[in-house]
């Protein structure tokens, strides 16, 4: 498989990792911290200290994964540029987003959802296809569709944390406070993570498969908004108004979007095991990348996992009084947290490889779903507030 | 939790590297490298001199086996899953309804009611404990061993026998090349070592060492984390219950009253409890809830609440809770002031107060209390308190009046058509009503009228179990927005012997019967029993009647037909009404009194099911809150996060940090140094094959421009 030239390059290189970024590293870097500040100073009174350290927090992650993968700047600033149009055509009064026509047909957050909707199950069937003719446009085609979805869906997050605080300054929260929302995160979260992927390896093949979770995601995401109304901006529980929130949903939601994604690949790879002269055995890595993949992906997802339970523990010290209370959320997540160590223990030290661990991974999106979904819908818990 | 970081390699304390690669030496059937800083060659190794082993070893490598971690994980995930899907610590009652009592003894014998605190579940956490803590203690010193060592030692065979291995030549001498080729190493992030030897030079190098750490901190944070949590258990509680030292208390009692087995003094050293205080009271002691019980635990301090302070959203939603607390303490010379509110705990002393919740302290309510049964006295006046109950007489026998909550409003989402989102429909007082049999129905009244097409109507909502929904009865007001008219009215249609004289003018008026007639007996008779059976048991009772008595294919006219002897005799008795108010009824009724007089016709026709002896007006109240808070002693807490931050920093060194060591072996032959490179990652991964191609490359680049 062929490594993308940059990121040979970078391994390449001696020179020391600062020397070697070039005037448009640090554009974007004093870019990232402009914006920053712009917010910083605009919404002071909005932000408690903590808050003001995970906006820098999120800066420097930003301009880090800007310097380390490219087509992070161009996401980053469609996204900006598309989210402050649309924060300035609401010039602060929500009815706008009735009258203006792109807010109403493209940037408001609902219109964009719907465009990122759209544009992601577009993008499944122009994988599928493309797998299946071999077409390199319809690839190229597919992953131009579901980078802008991505553009989509982070604009509809972005601009409806927005729209929150237009409906009054004691609504607004960032959005990923009930399952709407986070649906919402966690497509945008498992296609970013997949886009870092093709690119790295090459390989569109692999988007067939993955796109598919995300178009299921997106599925749900229409049923709970037409069926149920879920997209209607709901104010905050007490329990809920915390910075805690702007770090332990994201963080779990790498972790969510990585499982997912291993677990397609985990799919990708068994039914290439059945065919080994077959379409998909030409088209996607070989075994053994693929299988590496599903580790990359497992581990980061267990790394960002157990950062985030921890988040979740310290959390609930400060509003449950307990960091632990076998809540059948915090029971779930560690159920989850053991499988997937259990998962790498068995790579890892057992030296297992191939098709059980593939198995392992499809099993462990089930448990995963369980506890990112099932226990909302089957259990009752401290978490009551992602019912369906 | 994971055995083998290493394969077992014997002559360990002589030498070692790296564990996979022997596995891949293994499995790839290369021929077997000589690995050593000594001579000794692996051949050697393949049949381990193994000494007789004691059973602590045996014991030792069970209890760090790979397996026995794999299988505890799996099994603690597996009761951890039928600790979500049975609801944990519920009353016994419950499980007894669920399971049936044979199924509940299995099950609590099983702990699974509590699964979390179970023996098993316990003995399952503690060997985890024990296998981790075994791997780290076996694999610790090796591990830190083999990040410092460079292993300068490998002979030429071995190298060779590498995966990654490259090999070329170059002009400059093996001392420059060298030089230049750790430069370059160190250039790329490596520590570099050399070593001359008598013939060839050896340059040893290594990166990522951090990442073996990982192992060690991601492992050994388990071991913190379960110690931290062991502390803030209540192991030491479950065991001093087994012993009898405690007993849950399962009454409910006043706190003076609790005895002292059921409470827990000041030197508890972990405990998690919580306690309302009403609004100007304090408390010195938290509940602490056990199974189907509590226990009461003293603190070391009091705690009172000055004042609690709620808001809401427009929908009715708590926004935010806060309490001004003061803590009363021997040690302070004055009690210490401070706020807290949700996410905003206060911590005291190591004790962690928390807002959880909130709660009616008390709030005391003026109930005018009419007798259903004899509307026509005067109501009585009646103070309640919220979580107390008194005693009421009534004609139906005594009942036990408990008033449950008390709320200063009540907001609901609004009609679609009246153009807002929420109305509020105000203040309301839960209560139930106990009979002399136990039998208790829930009741919930409102204060102020609701406007339903521009009329007053008062609301109440009547239960008989908590499951169910509120059914409500509308009872239509007077102009003056109180509801003696209809009381009156109610007086007048319970008064059988007016009705039995309006029966009979209705007979001989309407239906032209005499007294004498054979028929107007059973005519005024049945006329007199329909309106009671509707006055006492309500409509349902006159349609089941008419499905009684009546074949089907003649049910509905028999139903209209009741229905209308029993509006035309109390519709009697509203004229009437009306007369007496001093309203002129030769003209008819006006559409707002024939209104009223359906609407009290509806409220009458529910109150055979509403059950209650009496009707419960609120009139006046005050409201007093309760704050809900938790206190809590956790001295682990901070082990535990300790633990959490080594957790997230091995796991990240761990996948991130690749341990790689890298030799470059340089021979002069001839005039030319002849440079042998090899690799070995410590985890076989794909990516370093390209890597180490890049390396190759580039050092081969560097030896030749020296």
């Amino acid at each position: 498989m062929s490594v993308s030239s940059e990121a040979m390059h970078s391994e390449l290189d001696t020179t020391p990792f600062l020397k070697r970024l070039g005037v448009f590293d640090w554009l974007w870097a004093l870019m990232v911290v402009a914006g920053c500040i712009v917010a910083q100073r605009l919404y002071s009174s909005l932000m408690d200290g903590y808050e003001v350290g995970i906006l820098y927090g999120t800066a420097g992650g930003l301009i880090w994964l800007g310097w380390g993968w490219k087509p992070m700047r161009g996401f980053s600033i469609a996204v900006a540029l598309l989210s402050l149009a649309a924060i300035g055509l609401y010039g602060g009064e929500l009815a706008r987003g009735e009258s203006s026509f792109f807010l109403k047909f493209l940037i408001s957050s609902q219109s964009a959802v719907m465009w990122m909707s759209a544009l992601y199950v577009m993008a499944t069937a122009a994988y599928i296809f493309a797998l299946a003719v071999g077409s390199n446009f319809t690839g190229k085609v597919a992953s131009a569709m579901t980078w802008s979805a991505t553009v989509m869906g982070t604009v509809g997050l972005m601009v409806r944390w927005r729209e929150s605080y237009l409906m009054g300054a004691d609504v607004g929260h960032i959005p990923v406070s009930n399952l709407y929302e986070v649906f919402i995160l966690f497509s945008v979260m498992t296609a970013l993570l997949y886009l870092t992927y093709e690119r790295r390896y090459n390989n569109r093949a692999m988007g067939a498969f993955v796109l598919t979770v995300i178009s299921a995601a997106v599925g749900f995401i229409l049923w709970y908004t037409f069926d149920r109304e879920a997209h209607h901006i709901q104010p905050l529980v007490p329990a809920l108004q915390s910075y805690w929130m702007k770090i332990h949903v994201p963080a779990n939601f790498v972790g969510y979007g990585a499982f997912a994604l291993a677990a397609m690949l985990g799919v990708a790879y068994l039914l290439m095991e059945r065919r080994p002269n077959g379409l998909l055995a030409k088209r996607l890595p070989s075994p053994e990348i693929l299988d590496d993949i599903m580790y990359k992906a497992i581990a980061l997802g267990f790394a960002f996992f157990t950062v985030a339970t921890v988040l979740g523990a310290m959390w609930a010290a400060e509003a449950w009084g307990g960091y632990w209370s076998w809540d059948p959320k915090e029971t779930w997540a560690l159920i989850v947290w053991l499988n997937y160590a259990a998962w790498l223990h068995l790579r890892l030290t057992k030296g297992w490889r191939g098709s059980p661990l593939a198995w392992w991974a499809v099993v462990g999106l089930f448990v995963t779903l369980f506890a990112f979904v099932g226990v909302n819908m089957f259990l009752s818990g401290l978490h009551s507030y992602g019912t369906l | 939790m994971c055995a083998h970081e290493y394969l077992e390699v014997p002559f360990k304390e002589k030498s070692l590297f790296d564990a996979t690669f022997l596995a891949r030496v293994a499995s790839n059937k290369i021929r077997s490298p000589l690995i050593s800083r000594g001579s000794t060659p692996l051949s050697q190794t393949e049949k381990p001199l193994r000494r007789q082993r004691g059973l602590g070893a045996i014991l030792l490598e069970f209890l760090g086996s790979m397996n026995l971690a794999i299988t505890l994980l799996v099994a603690i995930a597996i009761a951890a899953i039928i600790g979500t899907v049975l609801q944990q610590n519920e009353p016994y009652n419950n499980y007894i309804m669920k399971f049936g009592p044979y199924w509940f003894e299995v099950f609590k014998a099983l702990g699974l009611f509590d699964i979390y605190a179970a023996p098993w579940f316990l003995l399952l956490l503690g060997f985890l404990l024990i296998s981790t803590s075994v791997c780290v203690y076996r694999n610790t010193p090796t591990i830190i061993k083999d990040m410092r060592h460079f292993r300068l030692g490998v002979k030429e065979k071995s190298l060779r026998a590498f995966h990654h291995a490259d090999e070329w030549q170059a002009t400059g001498s093996a001392e420059t090349v060298a030089d230049t080729l750790g430069k370059r190493l160190q250039q790329h992030g490596y520590k570099v070592r050399h070593k001359q030897y008598d013939n060839y030079r050896m340059v040893a190098a290594m990166r990522g060492g951090m990442g073996r750490l990982g192992y060690i901190l991601s492992h050994a944070s388990i071991v913190v984390i379960c110690i931290g949590g062991l502390l803030d258990g209540n192991l030491p509680l479950k065991l001093a219950e087994m012993r009898g030292e405690i007993k849950i208390e399962t009454r409910d009692v006043p706190v003076s009253k609790i005895p002292a087995e059921s409470t827990l003094g000041v030197d508890n050293s972990s405990f998690r409890g919580s306690v309302n205080i009403p609004e100007g009271s304090r408390a010195d002691f938290v509940f602490m809830a056990m199974r189907d019980g509590y226990l009461l635990q003293k603190l070391p301090f009091t705690v009172a609440l000055e004042d609690f302070r709620i808001e809401h959203y427009p929908s009715g939603m708590p926004k935010s809770f806060e309490s001004d607390l003061l803590i009363i303490d021997e040690e302070l010379e004055e009690p210490l002031r401070k706020t807290i509110a949700v996410n905003h705990p206060w911590i005291y002393k190591g004790y962690a107060i928390y807002q959880a919740s909130f709660s009616d302290g008390g709030s005391i309510v003026q109930l005018q209390a009419w007798s259903l049964d004899n509307p026509k006295a005067e109501p009585l006046q009646i103070e309640g308190v919220v979580n107390e109950s008194s005693r009421l007489t009534t004609p139906r026998g005594e009942y036990g009046l408990e008033i449950i909550d008390f709320k200063p409003f009540n907001v609901f989402p609004a009609a679609e058509d009246s153009g807002k989102k929420f109305k509020n429909y105000g203040p309301s007082v839960v209560f139930k009503l106990r009979a002399a049999n136990g039998e208790a129905r829930e009741y919930v009244n409102y204060q102020v009228p609701l406007m339903v097409e521009e009329r007053p109507f008062l609301l109440s909502g009547m239960r008989a179990t908590p499951s169910e929904e509120y059914r409500f009865i509308h009872i239509p007001m007077d102009a003056d927005g109180e509801i003696n008219r209809f009381m009156r009215f109610l007086g007048m249609a319970l008064d059988e012997a007016r009705i039995i004289e309006v029966a009979k003018e209705q007979a001989e008026n309407e239906l032209g019967l005499t007294a004498d007639d054979a028929t107007y007996k059973d005519f005024t008779q049945s006329m007199v029993s329909l309106v009671r059976l509707f006055t006492r048991q309500g409509i349902d009772a006159v349609v089941e009647l008419a499905e009684q008595s009546v074949p089907a294919e003649k049910r509905n006219e028999a139903i209209s037909s009741y229905i209308k002897v029993v509006q035309g005799i109390l519709g009697s008795l509203y004229v009437d009404l009306l007369s007496e108010e001093g309203v002129d009824v030769s003209a008819g009724i006006s559409e707002q009194q024939a209104l009223y007089f359906d609407d009290a016709l509806n409220a009458l026709s529910l109150l055979g099911p509403y059950g209650s002896p009496m009707f419960l007006r609120l009139q006046e109240y005050e409201h007093v809150e309760a704050t809900g808070l938790q206190i809590t002693r956790a001295p682990g807490q901070n082990i535990v996060y300790l633990g959490c931050v080594m957790l997230m920093a091995g796991v990240f060194f761990m996948f991130y940090l690749h341990h790689r060591r890298l030799w470059v072996r340089l021979e002069e032959r001839e005039g030319r140094t002849h440079i042998l490179l090899a690799a070995a990652p410590h985890r076989e991964r794909s990516d370093f094959d390209k890597e180490f191609e890049q390396l190759g490359g580039d050092l081969r680049h560097s030896s030749n421009s020296v």
